[in-house]
Formats: structure tokens, C-alpha cells, sequence
């Protein structure tokens, strides 16, 4: 909630030179006390924040896109007006995640252009298309599913305006894995061209939503800070298990088949295991190379610069409106 | 004035008549009018206010943490300020 400027603290130094900092910050974090924005922290802390905090900001808002690519095309009017509510509250959910990271001091503005110079990541799952209207209920299944799965521990994150905001996202965001199920139920009760339309999209959408979680604990450079520091909760393999455990009885439900080969329940661990993911193909859509990366970008810089008229127009409104009070 | 990058503004919503208003968020608007709009766009959209404040952030003026100690210590150790301190024997009623 506070401006730049005034939570600029001195933690500019490095943490080795602030021990006695460091270790009350520690221990107020191992006490499950919250950081405020105001508090003292470790810049690594910060920056760490920024960066996921951001990067989840921008997955809101560019995946606003595939699931605007079904709006008009909707089957029912009822169809239309659950996912334009689901489309307005991904923008909402942005915009709770860039307030929290501006409370870090960094700037909408530099946000912004992070994320249109391609220099901040967003979820990788958003660089696939939406080729039938099976996909709607494949992403509210499975790519709300994932992001609730990581969205929950994140509601007792470190980080209380990141905390704040996960715990209101948390509460919308669970209508959008319902009605995507539901679509899903629909189309799998339907003709067969609608059970085969909700099979080839769980088949596109299965194995980018298991990457959603990121790379396996072996690679994730950054979990082992990240958890003491109680950003993270859980790691990324952890979650994805979680994942796959309450995901394949769903599917199950609707009568589909989840597309992995290797899929097996193990009754002595309790847990399903599953087949190797496809690393290669997460690296490559990180990096740009994804279906949609090129279109998603130009789609986001489009509706940037059309709409810097209106942010112009609003600005000298608002001028026009001071001045004539100063006058009056 | 430059308005070339719209003020942050702080949002409080009373989500019914009886309770205070409470801090929800905050958002970017070019002026208070705006950020009334935007509030109600961004944090009522499920029936969660029947009332909306929103205050330039700027105009917030904020205890430092660092002064906690001076701050806020001092009432720890006045423990005779809460109604638990006092003896109250048995037989005594409505006190």
C-alpha cells in the first residue's frame, strides 16, 4: 500500500554487513510473523518478491488472452457472462499482485515495460491456443486447478501484502475451476464429438498444466531460499504430486483418459506416479519459442499503446479538474 | 501538475452498515473520482461493500517501524489497564 519513496529502506547493503538485521528478520520469519512493507529485509528477500510477485502479476493479465479468444464465441449467453466474469476477475487478480509487488518500490510504469520488452516472465502455460471451446473447460479444470494448488500456501507467504492478496485471489479463483469442470461435464455427457472435443483438450492441456509447477526440485534454483525465507511453502514437485493425486479422479469421473502412458496408482505410497515430463518443451516456450509467445506479446503491446490515449485523456482530465478547483 | 503516471490511491470498503470501513488494497486512478470507479470495479465485485473511501496514498502518514520500541513498548508492562489484573472473590457478582 505505500508509495515509493517511502519504503525505500536501507537494506541496499549487502545482508552480511547487517547480521543483527538479518537475524531478527529471520526469526521473525521463523516465528510466522509477517513483513511489512516498511520492514527491514534482506535485499535478496526483496528482489526475490519482486520477481515472483511481478511474474505472477503478468500471468494474470496475459491470461486474460486465450480465455478472450472464446468470449464472444461462447455457446449460451450463459456461457458468456460466467466467463466474461471469470476474464474481469483475472484482471483484478493483476491488478491486487501489482500493487503488492509496488509496495516494494518498483513502479507500475517499470512493470509494465518489464513485461512488454519480454525481460519479466509470465506463466508458460499461456502460450497455448485455444482451438475449441472444450479448452475453456480444460484451463478452468486443470490450469486454475495447478494455480489454486500453488495459490493456497501462498496465502501464508512471508510477505504480508503478497499474503493479503493471495487469500482474496484464493477466494475467485475457485468459481473459475468449478464452471471449467463443469464445461467439461457438459461436453463429456454430450455427442461424441463433444466427449472427443473434451479428450483432445485434455490432451493438450494435461501435460503444460504439470509444467505450470516449474522444474523439478533437482533444478529449481531457487526453492531452498525461497522456503526459508517462506515464500514457498512447498516445492514444485511436491505440489505437482498433489496435483496429479486429486486431478486423475476427475478425470476418471468425466470418462476421460489422462494422456501419460505411465500413469499407474502405487497403493504403498498412496500417490499416483506418473511419466517423465517433456523439460525440453517447458524450456523452449520459456525462452519464446511457444506456440503463442510472439502473439501474446503483440496482443499485450497492441492494447498498451491504443490505450495510452485514454491514460493521456484521463491524466489532462484530471488536470483540467484540479485546476479549476484551485481557481474556484 | 504532472499526472503523466496516475497517483496510487488506498481503498476502504464497509462491507455492510454497522462495521468501519477497512483498508482492502490500493490502485492507480489520474483522480479520486476515478479511483472511486475503479474500486468499485476491482474490489466489489461479489457484494463485498455497501460503501467505498479511497485516499491518495500520499496523504497517509505511517508510524516507522523503527520506532516500535519507544512507540509501542510502553504499554506492555501496564498490565493494570486490563480488567484481568483484579482479584475478584468468589461471591462478588456483576463486577
Amino acid at each position: 500500500m505505500y508509495t515509493q519513496g517511502l519504503d525505500q529502506r536501507g537494506d541496499g547493503k549487502a545482508a552480511a554487513d547487517r547480521p543483527e538485521l538479518l537475524a531478527r528478520f529471520q526469526e521473525k520469519v521463523d516465528a510466522e510473523e509477517k513483513i511489512e512493507p516498511k520492514d527491514w529485509m534482506p535485499a535478496e528477500y526483496r528482489k526475490t518478491l519482486v520477481r515472483q510477485i511481478s511474474q505472477h502479476a503478468h500471468s494474470e493479465i496475459v491470461g486474460m488472452l486465450p480465455e478472450g479468444n472464446w468470449i464472444t464465441r461462447a455457446p449460451t449467453l450463459k456461457r458468456k457472462a460466467i466467463l466474461l466474469a471469470k476474464v474481469q476477475d483475472e484482471a483484478g487478480h493483476g491488478l491486487y499482485l501489482y500493487s503488492a509487488a509496488e509496495t516494494l518500490g518498483v513502479s507500475r510504469d517499470e512493470l509494465v515495460e518489464q513485461l512488454l520488452t519480454g525481460k519479466a516472465k509470465y506463466s508458460s502455460i499461456f502460450n497455448y491456443p485455444t482451438l475449441t471451446w472444450a479448452d475453456i473447460g480444460a484451463i478452468g479444470w486443470l490450469v486454475d486447478g495447478a494455480a489454486i494448488m500453488n495459490q493456497i500456501p501462498l496465502c501464508r507467504c512471508s510477505y504480508g501484502p503478497y499474503a493479503r492478496a493471495m487469500v482474496r485471489i484464493c477466494k475467485e479463483e475457485s468459481f473459475h475451476q468449478r464452471q471449467g469442470y463443469e464445461i467439461m461435464l457438459m461436453l463429456s455427457r454430450g455427442t461424441d464429438a463433444q466427449k472427443d472435443m473434451a479428450q483432445d483438450a485434455l490432451n493438450r492441456w494435461w501435460w503444460p498444466s504439470l509444467m505450470m509447477f516449474g522444474p523439478g526440485d533437482a533444478d529449481s534454483k531457487h526453492t531452498a531460499q525461497s522456503m526459508a525465507w517462506k515464500i514457498k511453502r512447498f516445492t514444485n514437485d511436491e505440489l505437482r504430486q498433489k496435483f496429479v493425486d486429486v486431478t486423475v479422479p476427475q478425470a476418471e469421473f468425466l470418462g476421460l483418459k489422462v494422456p501419460d502412458p505411465d500413469l499407474r496408482w502405487n497403493e504403498e505410497t498412496g500417490h499416483y506416479e506418473f511419466g517423465e515430463i517433456d523439460w525440453e518443451e517447458f524450456y523452449q516456450v520459456l525462452k519464446g519459442n511457444g506456440p503463442c509467445n510472439r502473439e501474446r506479446l503483440e496482443a499485450r503491446q497492441k492494447a498498451h499503446d491504443e490505450g495510452a490515449w485514454v491514460r493521456e485523456a484521463a491524466a489532462a482530465y484530471a488536470d483540467k479538474q484540479a485546476r479549476r478547483r484551485a481557481a474556484a | 501538475m504532472d499526472r503523466k503516471h496516475w497517483p496510487l490511491f488506498e481503498v476502504f470498503i464497509r462491507s455492510r452498515a454497522g462495521l468501519s470501513h477497512r483498508h482492502v488494497g490500493s490502485l492507480h486512478a489520474a483522480d479520486a473520482d476515478m479511483a472511486l470507479d475503479h474500486a468499485r470495479d476491482l474490489y466489489t465485485r461479489r457484494s463485498e461493500g455497501v460503501s467505498i473511501w479511497v485516499i491518495d496514498s500520499k496523504s497517509i502518514v505511517a508510524s516507522d517501524p523503527d520506532d516500535n520500541p519507544e512507540l509501542f513498548e510502553p504499554a506492555e508492562d501496564k498490565i493494570y489497564r486490563h480488567p484481568t489484573f483484579y482479584e475478584v472473590p468468589d461471591g462478588v457478582e456483576n463486577l
